[in-house]
């Protein structure tokens, strides 16, 4: 029997350059044209100035570690204990994620401590970004 | 707007609290309704608005036998019937309707009659959060709290301390689902969930409900009971996503909220008598007295830990022991306002001495949302 897998997002019209952009090893946000906002989640408007005139870049991918609990309870597609993150993107917008190539402890995820962002595949359509320690 | 024109006049929990895995989720509704309705010393036909979360007021007052001139479904998870009070209060002083009925019913532990709450996936909790793992609030709404010990230096050891205080309260209160007094070790100790956060540190998962009754402050000294006024309402939104809060040490929500109805009830933090914060988990209560502005950020958690919200204390805060030791049954706010009630008409278990003004917040979702409101057993 597979093991059960984790819940995957269904992008929308408003979201499918994010996705298509993990897919192809990307970061993808936006920036408002008009009053220069960097913004997640995706949205086809900018949240702070209401304009439409927004474009979509390539983010660095660094990050610092804004957040996180260590969940100890049984989740389909995970093994617990494992943390569940927020980052602060180094453009400005923070987004929830796992980190990855650490140890799931107090002692090895510390607050603030870089970041960098991978790719996990998880079928055809559905890539996650997920984060591990920065390696430069 | 300055409000003191409309008054409780019926309060009332299920007859049951705990878990009661012969009753479905509407006739939970139902039975605090009808309590309520008896306290009050109304029938069906008496009421003309209808408010409630969880089902729709089509459904209560259809299941009631009501015929609303006024209805409100607004659901913003827990703090629902804060806003509720608010819009209630609005629409009697509108001439909307004149007696509302506000319904809270909830099978959050026996799951009996309960829709579940699933997040669609195409949704932008769906897509931004759910991969990542979490299952539930205690994975999500503990997830700020590192930021917040971080920021202010406080410890895990000041968290649990949260649980120890409220437990006293508790053991006041002959409905309460936990009274057995616990100790900072026993918080520590007990079945990790999300770390820091503990199973003690979070809600309980009950059964029940409640139900209250508003109507014009005029009308309402004409009722068997006390009236309890209505001063002063606040109600904000921020994010239905826990990972998009503005400040991971603070509730954008909370901060709008509570000060809007502390300036519309023109009262001060040194006016309060009795204080409810909604405690979904220990730390409601530490950003809840910082940003309603009882304390500096960064001072909650010593305040309470040094005993100031315990029996005794200057502030009594979540005296029914709160959604970590009264009962949780998935959307806390109508308890935290029945308690509030109780103290004002000078009936509660734990009661507080004189108390004149109370002050009940309330949190929906995770950070979500928020209502606040300030009762007095003084007519304004």
């Amino acid at each position: 029997m597979p093991e059960p897998a984790r819940a995957l997002p269904q992008p929308t019209p408003e979201t499918q350059h994010f996705w298509d952009g993990t897919r192809e090893g990307e970061l993808r946000l936006q920036r408002c044209d008009a009053c220069g906002k960097v913004y997640f989640p995706p949205r086809p408007f900018c949240p702070t100035c209401a304009s439409r005139k927004v474009s979509v870049f390539k983010a660095s991918g660094k990050a610092t570690l804004w957040s996180y609990v260590i969940h100890h309870r049984p989740v389909p597609g995970f093994t617990p204990p494992y943390a569940i993150a927020v980052v602060q993107l180094a453009e400005g917008p923070r987004m929830m994620t796992n980190i990855v190539e650490c140890p799931q402890t107090p002692e090895a995820l510390v607050l603030d401590m870089p970041l960098e962002v991978g790719f996990e595949k998880q079928n055809d359509n559905i890539t996650l970004p997920l984060f591990r320690p920065a390696k430069g | 707007m300055r409000r003191k024109t409309v008054a409780i006049v019926g309060a009332a929990e299920t007859t049951r609290l705990g878990v009661i895995p012969d009753v479905s989720q509407i006739q939970l509704h139902a039975d605090a309704a009808l309590n309520a309705m008896a306290d009050a010393g109304l029938r069906p036909k008496d009421i003309d608005g209808v408010a409630t979360a969880g089902e729709t007021p089509v459904q209560i007052a259809h299941y009631l036998g009501i015929t609303p001139t006024w209805v409100d479904g607004t659901s913003v998870g827990g703090c629902s019937f804060m806003i509720h009070v608010r819009h209630a209060a609005a629409a009697i002083e509108a001439g909307l309707a004149k007696t509302i009925l506000i319904t809270h019913g909830e099978s959050g532990r026996s799951r009996v009659g309960n829709p579940s709450r699933s997040v669609p996936p195409s949704s932008l909790q769906g897509q931004f959060e759910q991969p990542y793992g979490p299952m539930g609030p205690p994975s999500l709404f503990t997830v700020p709290v590192l930021r917040y010990m971080k920021t202010y230096g406080v410890t895990e050891q000041q968290i649990a301390q949260v649980c120890v205080v409220q437990r006293e309260w508790a053991g006041k209160n002959p409905r309460a689902t936990f009274r057995n007094p616990i100790t900072t070790d026993d918080v520590l100790n007990s079945r990790m969930i999300a770390w820091p956060f503990r199973l003690l540190m979070c809600c309980l998962v009950t059964d029940g409900g409640g139900a209250l009754i508003l109507t014009s402050a005029d009308r309402a000294t004409s009722f068997p009971r006390k009236p309890v006024y209505i001063l002063g309402t606040g109600e904000s939104a921020e994010t239905p996503m826990v990972s998009q809060m503005e400040d991971f040490t603070s509730s954008r929500a909370f901060r709008v909220a509570g000060p809007t109805a502390f300036r519309e009830a023109g009262i001060a933090h040194k006016d309060v008598d009795h204080l409810m914060i909604y405690d979904a988990f220990a730390h409601l209560p530490i950003y809840g007295l910082e940003d309603l502005g009882f304390l500096p950020r960064g001072e909650a958690a010593s305040f309470i830990a040094e005993r100031n919200t315990a029996p005794g204390g200057k502030l009594p805060l979540n005296t029914n022991g709160g959604g970590l030791s009264y009962m949780h049954s998935g959307m806390y706010g109508m308890y935290a306002l029945q308690e509030s009630v109780r103290q004002m008409r000078g009936i509660a278990p734990a009661q507080v001495d004189d108390a004149k003004i109370s002050v009940c917040h309330g949190v929906g979702g995770m950070f979500a949302a928020s209502g606040t409101i300030v009762f007095s057993n003084e007519a304004p």
